[in-house]
């Protein structure tokens, strides 16, 4: 078997039969320990410049931010950027609790579906699970409420953000997710898929000069919910 | 990919000589090298992170056996399956089979060099499944019929012009009067194109960039999108990837993700980061209902305990061709497989041995800029040393190259000869050309000469002049 064969050769190479057990045991210990190395010290600040880490940053690639007092006003917001960039105040939006609970019905213009993504949807509105400042760095657990499709098929997406949500460095995202998902299915702390997403999707496969909106958005608008006071 | 390797010094020489070419990696190279130099610079932990980089993977590679039994065993435990494959032959075999498996007619493909280097395309195109290549630049090379030129911007060699040309040469549905501005409109243009692709296709192709043994999830890194569309959409969702991709976990992915990007494009991170486990969960409303790893060998389990073994580092972010002055000059067709460069120079005599590739690791000034560079600090110029010895070894240098490498060593090892040897040449060449001044041409050097003339010697020998100023400093 092509397994045997493969493991015979590393094992060859390296000198030595299987590992043995209580070798083994030290790495089961690295995986469950699973030790940070150097984190940079660049988003190891206080808490208020963390957010103007993130928001300086998604602004460098080319991302747009807009902070928002409360819940209540991000319909008030996506609204207005709609019309800023004179796209049609319909959009769709995924399906998750706390989107679902806006007070949409305050802008009756806007219309919406909540579901995946299609491939002819314009612009799309989701939830942002966490966000990572050191990059300015979007993430998105797939789950049936935050549907992978909406991250990628629509030439505009909008990500409602809550300003608790942004943690410094990717290494504490990972302790979120650890501490806060259990997947039901397979016993594990990961989503099917997870999307680190930092700025609009690009190509710079021409002459090697950047453009925007290669295969996913061309734009990407964070709206940024303020709900953390020590941030202000 | 048909392999041109032997034919190195043809494709570098047409390679000089191809306009076209020299103009595009007059254009790309100081991106690349600024872009690079500019991010290192933002990240003051860049240096320190080169050595966790190393430690890491080399960590990873004393253990590989006993991470790729863990991580093929989480891969399964979140409802995926790992095909251990030890040959390409069993690799395209594999991806064919699960191809078929769902009838699949089209299948879509993210960038992928392990693709490249299997041939999948080739493979599935004989069986009448037609493969469709997402990444812009791949996609505009399946069309061209090319293979890629560099590993991470795959279609660097080709101009604007070449652009507008394939695509009017293509999509002929399209008005033919169309007007091509500028760089968007090609853009618009393949990502139309390319939407309907997507939409269609029966299985998704992908590459990964790392495989987590902590969690069984594959990770693909992109800016435009194309390879999280691949892996989304169709129902099947195929990673091809070698044995030496896998890390232990996701703190260990991480710290070479800082490395990645600033040292592949120059950015901070790659707009698109994505970790897959498994298929999709029951009440998912999107992703693939099968996801399979085509986990694959192809020669590198042989590279373990050699001294090749630091070859497996390699996390494929181009550093060290976008800063080799060989690779400035010839571009990456002329390396004549998938892999050029000084990577390539390594890794491709490996993949495809030395009788093959032998003239790539000579194809080298070691000036040592591609180790300064690399991420994960992997010695390339000492690897291509290596090379260069085996290939003596094994008697594959041309005769003339071995007479004249037998003859120096024979003086080398003899310094009273030597020196005699060296006063007597330059007392001849000195009187030879004392009116000139320069000799135009030399018999038997006559390839050296060809770009450069040798100024006539004067006076005597290093050594003699050596021993004079030494005797002078005597007080
Ligand atoms: S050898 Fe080093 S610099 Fe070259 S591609 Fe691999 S990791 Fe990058």
């Amino acid at each position: 078997m092509s397994k045997d064969a493969i493991l015979g050769a590393i094992r060859r190479g390296l000198r030595r039969g299987p590992l043995p057990a209580d070798q083994a045991a030290m790495l089961e210990g690295r995986l469950a320990t699973h030790p940070r190395h150097l984190i940079p010290a660049r988003s190891r600040i206080p808490r208020p410049d963390q957010i103007a880490l993130f928001i300086r940053n998604v602004e460098k690639e080319f991302g747009t931010v807009a902070r928002v007092d409360g819940p209540e006003a991000v319909p008030g917001a996506v609204a207005d950027w709609l019309a800023g960039q004179n796209l049609p105040p319909r959009f769709v939006m995924a399906p998750h609790p706390d989107l679902l609970a806006l007070p949409w019905s305050d802008r009756p213009m806007l219309t919406f579906e909540a579901r995946r993504g299609e491939g002819s949807d314009t612009v799309s509105v989701q939830h942002g699970w966490a966000a990572v400042a050191e990059t300015g760095t979007l993430l998105f657990p797939s789950d049936p409420t935050r549907p992978t499709t909406l991250n990628l098929l629509p030439e505009s997406e909008i990500v409602v953000l809550r300003a608790s949500r942004i943690v410094g460095a990717y290494e504490e995202a990972w302790d979120l997710l650890r501490a806060e998902r259990q997947d039901a299915e397979t016993g594990g702390f990961m989503p099917r898929n997870l999307m680190f997403v930092t700025g609009p999707s690009r190509s710079a496969d021409i002459e090697q000069t950047l453009e925007l909106g290669a295969h996913g958005p061309r734009r990407l608008h964070v709206v940024l919910v303020e709900d953390d006071p020590a941030a202000r | 990919m048909h392999i041109t390797s032997p034919a190195f010094k043809k494709n570098a020489h047409r390679a000089l000589n191809d306009a076209g070419l020299q103009k595009a990696l007059k254009h790309a190279r100081p991106m690349f090298t600024g872009n690079r130099a500019r991010a290192v610079a933002n990240l003051p932990e860049f240096e320190q992170l080169r050595d966790i980089g190393r430690d890491i993977k080399n960590h990873t590679l004393a253990n590989l056996d006993w991470y790729l039994e863990t991580y093929a065993a989480n891969v399964e435990r979140a409802g995926g399956h790992v095909h251990w494959c030890s040959t390409a032959d069993e690799a395209r075999a594999k991806v064919l089979e699960i191809c078929r498996s769902v009838g699949a007619r089209t299948v879509t493909k993210g960038k992928s060099m392990i693709s490249e280097e299997l041939g999948i395309n080739e493979h599935l195109a004989k069986h009448g499944i037609t493969p469709v290549e997402t990444d812009l630049g791949e996609y505009i090379l399946q069309i061209r019929d090319e293979g890629p030129s560099h590993i991470i911007a795959p279609a660097f060699h080709l101009n604007l012009e070449d652009w507008e040309k394939t695509f009017r040469a293509v999509h002929t549905d399209l008005p033919a009067d169309r007007v091509f501005g500028d760089r968007r409109d090609i853009l618009a243009e393949a990502r139309t194109r390319l939407r309907e692709k997507f939409l269609a296709a029966d299985v998704g192709i992908t590459g990964a960039n790392f495989l987590i043994a902590e969690t069984g999830s594959s990770v693909i890194v992109t800016n435009e999108g194309n390879g999280d569309l691949t892996q989304t959409l169709p129902r099947i969702h195929i990673a091809l990837a070698s044995i030496e991709k896998v890390v232990p976990t996701l703190e260990d992915a991480t710290s070479l993700l800082r490395l990645l990007a600033r040292s592949a494009t120059g950015q901070d991170f790659s707009v698109y980061t994505t970790f897959s486990t498994g298929a999709r969960r029951a009440a998912d409303l999107d992703g693939p209902e099968q996801y399979h790893v085509v986990l694959i060998d192809n020669g590198r389990s042989n590279m373990m305990g050699t001294d090749f073994q630091e070859m497996l580092r390699c996390i494929r972010c181009a550093a060290c061709m976008n800063h080799c002055p060989v690779y400035g000059a010839t571009g990456g067709h002329a390396y004549g497989w998938v892999y050029p460069g000084p990577m390539g120079s390594v890794l491709t005599p490996t993949l495809i041995g030395v009788e093959k590739a032998g003239h790539l690791p000579n194809a080298s000034t070691f000036c040592g800029k591609c180790e300064s560079v690399c991420p994960v600090k992997i010695p390339l110029p000492k690897m291509m040393r290596h090379w260069r010895e085996r290939e003596f070894e094994r008697h594959l240098s041309p005769a003339s190259v071995r007479g004249g490498l037998k003859v120096w060593s024979w003086f080398a090892k003899r310094p009273a000869a030597y020196r005699l040897a060296t006063r007597a040449m330059i007392a001849a060449l000195g009187l030879l050309g004392r009116k000139k001044g320069a000799f135009r041409s030399l018999p038997m050097a006559g390839g050296w000469t060809e770009g450069r003339d040798l100024p006539v010697p004067e006076g005597g020998t290093f050594m003699a002049r050596y021993a004079a100023t030494q005797r002078g400093k005597r007080p």
